[in-house]
């Protein structure tokens, strides 16, 4: 229990006086990497703080750093590597699927639900499952569009999963690496408090899209009203998660380039929705009766 | 040596004895040598152990003989018979058409080792190879989805067939996902089961979709 005396801010004593005083206290030698154990009850740690510093992340980003870098401590070449990416369990992507789908306002992403666990099993399956939906609910959509059309005979058009496929993996893996690789140009330039890893980076692009999914099933309906309602929608919902992660991230560079980049996200996030919508699903015909055949023997 | 000098082969004996080794008595690796035996029994054998792998997978109970003797032959047998049957569609006109044979060669193939590194990476501990066998023998009810399919189309193309169509592949799907998951489940970590399930009920209902829009041209 965090006491009014807890919260306020201590002066670091001596290593040995605070020693003599707190035995139990675990200590830390700086030369190698200790993994702080998660439950250490010494007064160096403030649970009180954290909810203030969700946001930003700063309680524990250093924590994240040290943890981080203990986790995958296997080399790159062994299989166990890769299995360090995987190791969530059902309710875990399920929690972050729902977190990605209702964002709580204030929170992070990032800090509230990947807590230091980036997993690769969210990105790869959603972005597939996406292709997959798009594809079969294109075809879908052309099909009812033109059903009943004399001239028109239905095909499977099976190229457009590859296209679909290369479209969205690019997406989900070359912006986060393009996003990664300016926040650490940035980051070397300006302070920043926040710093993402690429791997969670990824992540959150890969579970904001997400919500693409039930939208790529109900554009199926063809009309041209609903389905950009859809987009709006689902934009803002994704996009949302996107600019609460990020924004922290750059609010402290120059205002014009914080504004710059959280605009560009959100500019490529439309551009995917738009752009899926407008090559896999054809504008459906408007609301009015056959056309009449002009009568050319009244001359 | 001073005796030897006197030692010396009289011409006059002959020779004689054998050169070869004598065989000593059958050593047991003999016994599995299958280099003597007639081709039909070398054949047989691996057809009567596909064979009854097909038996499993239409009964699917918990056995442990599909994973225990995998075997790649069911597996490409189905595959190459699925990506025949499914060409004859739309492929031969210029516009985008159905799959091509290679495309469904790879979409199996390419499958089945995604969802296998995933049923691994994920802490799963099934081999590589038995993972492959299970996934490539329960395609098995979709090669028939696809032969009652293309029986039913020969007859029209209408919406009654259509239906016929639907309920066949979707029944035959849910067989092939229930089977490959009734041999894979239990070699999954307890806690993470559905995230192994879900990406074989995604690889299915891929080829189910293939299946389900062929349109002969």
């Amino acid at each position: 229990m965090a006491t009014a005396d807890d919260l306020k801010f201590q002066e670091f004593d001596d290593a040995a006086n605070l020693l003599a005083a707190n035995p139990d206290a675990t200590t830390i030698s700086i030369d190698e990497p200790v993994e702080i154990p998660k439950n250490q009850h010494s007064r160096l740690q403030e649970p009180g703080r954290e909810e203030d510093d969700e946001l930003l992340g700063t309680d524990d980003s250093d924590k994240t750093e040290l943890l981080a870098g203990q986790k995958k401590s296997a080399p790159f070449w062994t299989f166990e590597y890769y299995q360090t990416f995987f190791d969530v369990d059902t309710y875990q992507v399920l929690d972050r699927i729902k977190g990605s789908v209702f964002p709580v306002p204030g929170k992070n992403f990032v800090r509230l639900y990947i807590r230091s666990n980036p997993d690769l099993y969210g990105p790869f399956w959603i972005c597939a499952t996406l292709v997959f939906t798009i594809a079969v609910s294109g075809n879908l959509s052309n099909f009812f569009i033109h059903l009943g059309k004399p001239t028109y005979h239905y095909v499977p058009e099976f190229r457009k999963v590859s296209i679909a496929a290369t479209t969205i993996y690019a997406y989900a893996w070359l912006v986060p690496l393009a996003l990664w690789g300016f926040l650490m140009w940035r980051n070397s330039k300006v302070m920043n408090i926040v710093s993402y890893s690429f791997l969670e980076i990824v992540c959150v692009y890969g579970y904001s899209l997400f919500i693409y999914i039930p939208t790529a099933v109900l554009w199926i309906i063809p009309q041209k009203v609903v389905r950009w309602v859809l987009v709006v929608f689902s934009l803002c919902l994704s996009g949302s998660v996107l600019v609460m992660t990020f924004w922290p991230a750059v609010r402290d560079d120059n205002r014009r380039i914080a504004v710059a980049t959280v605009a560009t996200i959100l500019l490529l996030h439309a551009l995917l929705a738009v752009g899926c919508l407008a090559y896999f699903f054809d504008a459906p015909e408007l609301d009015i009766p056959a056309p009449i055949i002009p009568v050319h023997n009244s001359t | 040596f001073p005796g030897l000098a006197d030692v010396s082969i009289p011409q006059d004996i002959p020779v004689e004895g054998e050169i070869t080794v004598p065989v000593g008595s059958h050593s047991p690796e003999e016994d599995y040598s299958t280099l003597d035996e007639p081709v039909k029994d070398t054949i047989m054998r691996d057809l009567k152990a596909v064979g009854k792998k097909f038996v499993h997978v239409m009964y699917p109970k918990k056995s442990s003989a599909l994973l225990r003797d995998w075997d790649l032959w069911g597996p490409l047998v189905l595959c190459v018979s699925l990506a025949l049957m499914l060409q004859g569609g739309s492929a031969d006109s210029k516009d985008d058409g159905g799959p091509q044979f290679a495309e469904v060669f790879v979409i199996i193939w390419f499958g089945a080792v995604v969802i296998t590194l995933n049923s691994k990476l994920l802490g799963g501990t099934i081999s590589f190879f038995q993972s492959l066998c299970v996934l490539g023998y329960c395609v098995m009810p979709l090669t028939v989805a696809m032969l009652v399919c293309r029986l039913v189309l020969l007859a029209g193309a209408g919406t009654v067939s259509f239906i016929i169509r639907l309920i066949v592949v979707g029944a035959m799907f849910g067989w092939s996902t229930l089977a490959s998951t009734a041999f894979l489940a239990d070699s999954q970590p307890p806690n993470r089961k559905a995230l192994v399930v879900y990406p074989i009920f995604l690889f299915y209902f891929v080829i189910s979709w293939m299946i389900l829009t062929f349109t002969p041209q």
